[in-house]
């Protein structure tokens, strides 16, 4: 059965990669705590459930150390010039685009055949299917492109310093969120929110679900941690219970209102601040500047949409 | 009250501008020990959750391809096909994206795009050769915003298209939230509610999408 362990071996090989080659880059600044950096994300896939908890504790202060305080460097492995760039996509045309489409294809055929497919484990579908298509992605454009051996790894290298330690952040807030589930911090905020709402105040208590999903939510980094405080606090009790609302609609609608947060939130790293180290764009918040007036409006929307649908 | 103080450390540390690395694990110890665990409780909390939680970074394996495609041109060739097609706009190129994005979301291919597939390699160098080609004495700043756009589009596209697949992880946690309360619905009871706002996403930010064009 091809399943999770699957994947993690063909990650934790490929950020080992990525950190025996800095390791081998003599002109790679901070070559040794760069290397370091990708080694320990490298042993947290390929050994991280049998190093214990305060082991992966510790590695994951290792990386905070060095990512938080400037011992990641960026690589420049060799590549081509911007000239051959030019020439090569004059001659190349669409075509160039098609190798990128290899992934999306095996996860949508992967998904759709799981049923029928024995050998893989269907609950991890989706990461399986990526593994396999970056792996057949690889294969099929070294295959057309001949490229040097290394390419696709130095490459890889080359992009992944690029994002630099933000690579770490989403997981990293992802564990914060457990942390901060064990500490309590939801019920505390819930219960304080729920006693913000008058006696039969209908719109206010739409609108104090609303913006707590999508304040919550910013702080969270994410929706799914939000909504069931939110929803046990005010939606159920307050909306549901006592105003008769229409649980399907406060709850559907509720969780695009925390959707709105997402936007808006450094805390959705995957979203907001990993994306600004990939364009390479000068200010860490670019893309929550621009989402600002979209995300704003749709949520004033989100709360007369509940106000005005769900207590008929 | 105390396991707050983590959210407090949080808020100060990103006001700051401090390494988030650092800000979020000081508020990790801020409401674990808040809350009377032991610093090396908080550790072993932290190590569990980021081990339990790798699949988070898995999609990075990608890197590999899209480097050889920006190595063999793909980049280039992105900024090519918007120079042969004028009527290609930046407002008009991202709301295309926008609306191809919400759509494939909607019926479940939420993997089909996304930041390192798609809008570095292909949508932001698109969207800035129309926006150069409009204006040529575009500053970086100007730049800077249209790829931001770009890297907004895609997450608007996708966050408001998905709900209204029937299987995606956000219904089938209300679904199952619900049923814990005694509530039964079914999923389509609730992906349905989420076309309003789909709608609503598309008008508002479509219609910043196009603004985009006549600024200059």
């Amino acid at each position: 059965m091809i399943g999770l362990p699957f994947v993690y071996a063909v990650a934790g090989s490929v950020f080992g990669a990525w950190a025996v080659l800095t390791l081998a880059d003599r002109r790679q600044p901070r070559r040794w705590t760069s290397a370091a950096f990708w080694g320990l994300i490298s042993l947290s896939f390929l050994a991280g459930d049998r190093i214990g908890d305060l082991g992966n504790g510790v590695l994951v202060l290792a990386l905070v150390a060095i990512g938080g305080s400037g011992w990641l460097a960026r690589a420049e492995p060799p590549t081509t010039s911007d000239a051959d760039r030019a020439a090569s996509a004059a001659v190349r045309g669409n075509r160039l685009l098609l190798p990128a489409l290899i992934v999306p294809t095996v996860a949508l055929a992967g998904t759709l055949a799981a049923p029928v497919l024995g050998f893989v484990d269907p609950k991890q579908v989706t990461l399986v299917c990526l593994a396999a298509g970056a792996i057949i992605a690889v294969g099929v454009t070294m295959w057309w492109l001949r490229p040097p051996p290394l390419a696709p790894l130095q490459e890889g290298r080359r992009l992944v310093s690029q994002i630099g330690w933000a690579i770490l952040l989403p997981q990293l807030l992802a564990s914060l969120g457990a942390v901060f589930a064990l500490s309590g911090v939801g019920t505390i905020i819930g219960g304080s929110v729920g006693t913000l709402i008058p006696d039969g105040a209908r719109f206010i208590a739409v609108a104090v679900f609303t913006l707590g999903m999508a304040g919550f939510t910013m702080v969270m980094g994410n929706a799914f941690a939000a909504f069931p405080v939110m929803m046990a606090a005010v939606g159920l009790p307050v909306l549901v219970q006592a105003l008769g609302g229409n649980p399907a609609i406060v709850a559907a609608i509720g969780m695009l209102a925390g959707f709105c947060g997402t936007l808006l939130t450094p805390m959705a790293a995957n979203f907001n601040i990993v994306p600004a180290a990939l364009l390479e764009l000068d200010d860490r918040s670019g893309v929550i500047k621009a989402q600002v007036a979209t995300a704003l409006p749709l949520l004033a929307i989100n709360t007369l949409l509940i106000w005005g649908l769900a207590f008929r | 009250m105390w396991p707050l103080l983590g959210l407090g450390i949080l808020i100060i540390g990103f006001a700051l501008r401090i390494n988030p690395l650092l800000v979020v694990v000081a508020a990790a110890f801020g409401s674990g020990i808040g809350a009377g665990l032991t610093p090396v409780a908080v550790v072993a909390a932290l190590g569990k959750a980021y081990n339990g939680s790798r699949y988070v970074t898995v999609p990075w394996l990608i890197l590999p391809v899209i480097g050889m495609l920006e190595r063999a041109g793909l980049r280039e060739r992105a900024r090519q096909i918007v120079g042969d097609m004028a009527a290609a706009t930046t407002g008009r190129l991202l709301l295309v994206y926008m609306i191809f994005r919400q759509i494939t979301s909607a019926v479940g291919l939420t993997a089909i795009a996304g930041h390192a597939q798609t809008v570095r390699p292909l949508l932001a160098p698109m969207a800035e050769a129309a926006a150069e080609r409009a204006d040529p004495a575009i500053g970086r700043a100007g730049r800077m915003r249209v790829r931001a756009m770009a890297a907004a589009t895609d997450n608007i596209g996708m966050f408001f298209g998905e709900d209204i697949f029937l299987a995606v992880a956000s219904i089938l946690l209300i679904k199952g939230f619900l049923e814990s309360q005694g509530i039964i619905v079914t999923p389509l009871q609730l992906s349905v509610w989420a076309i309003p706002t789909a709608i609503a996403a598309l008008l508002i930010h479509g219609a910043r999408l196009l603004r985009m064009d006549r600024r200059r």
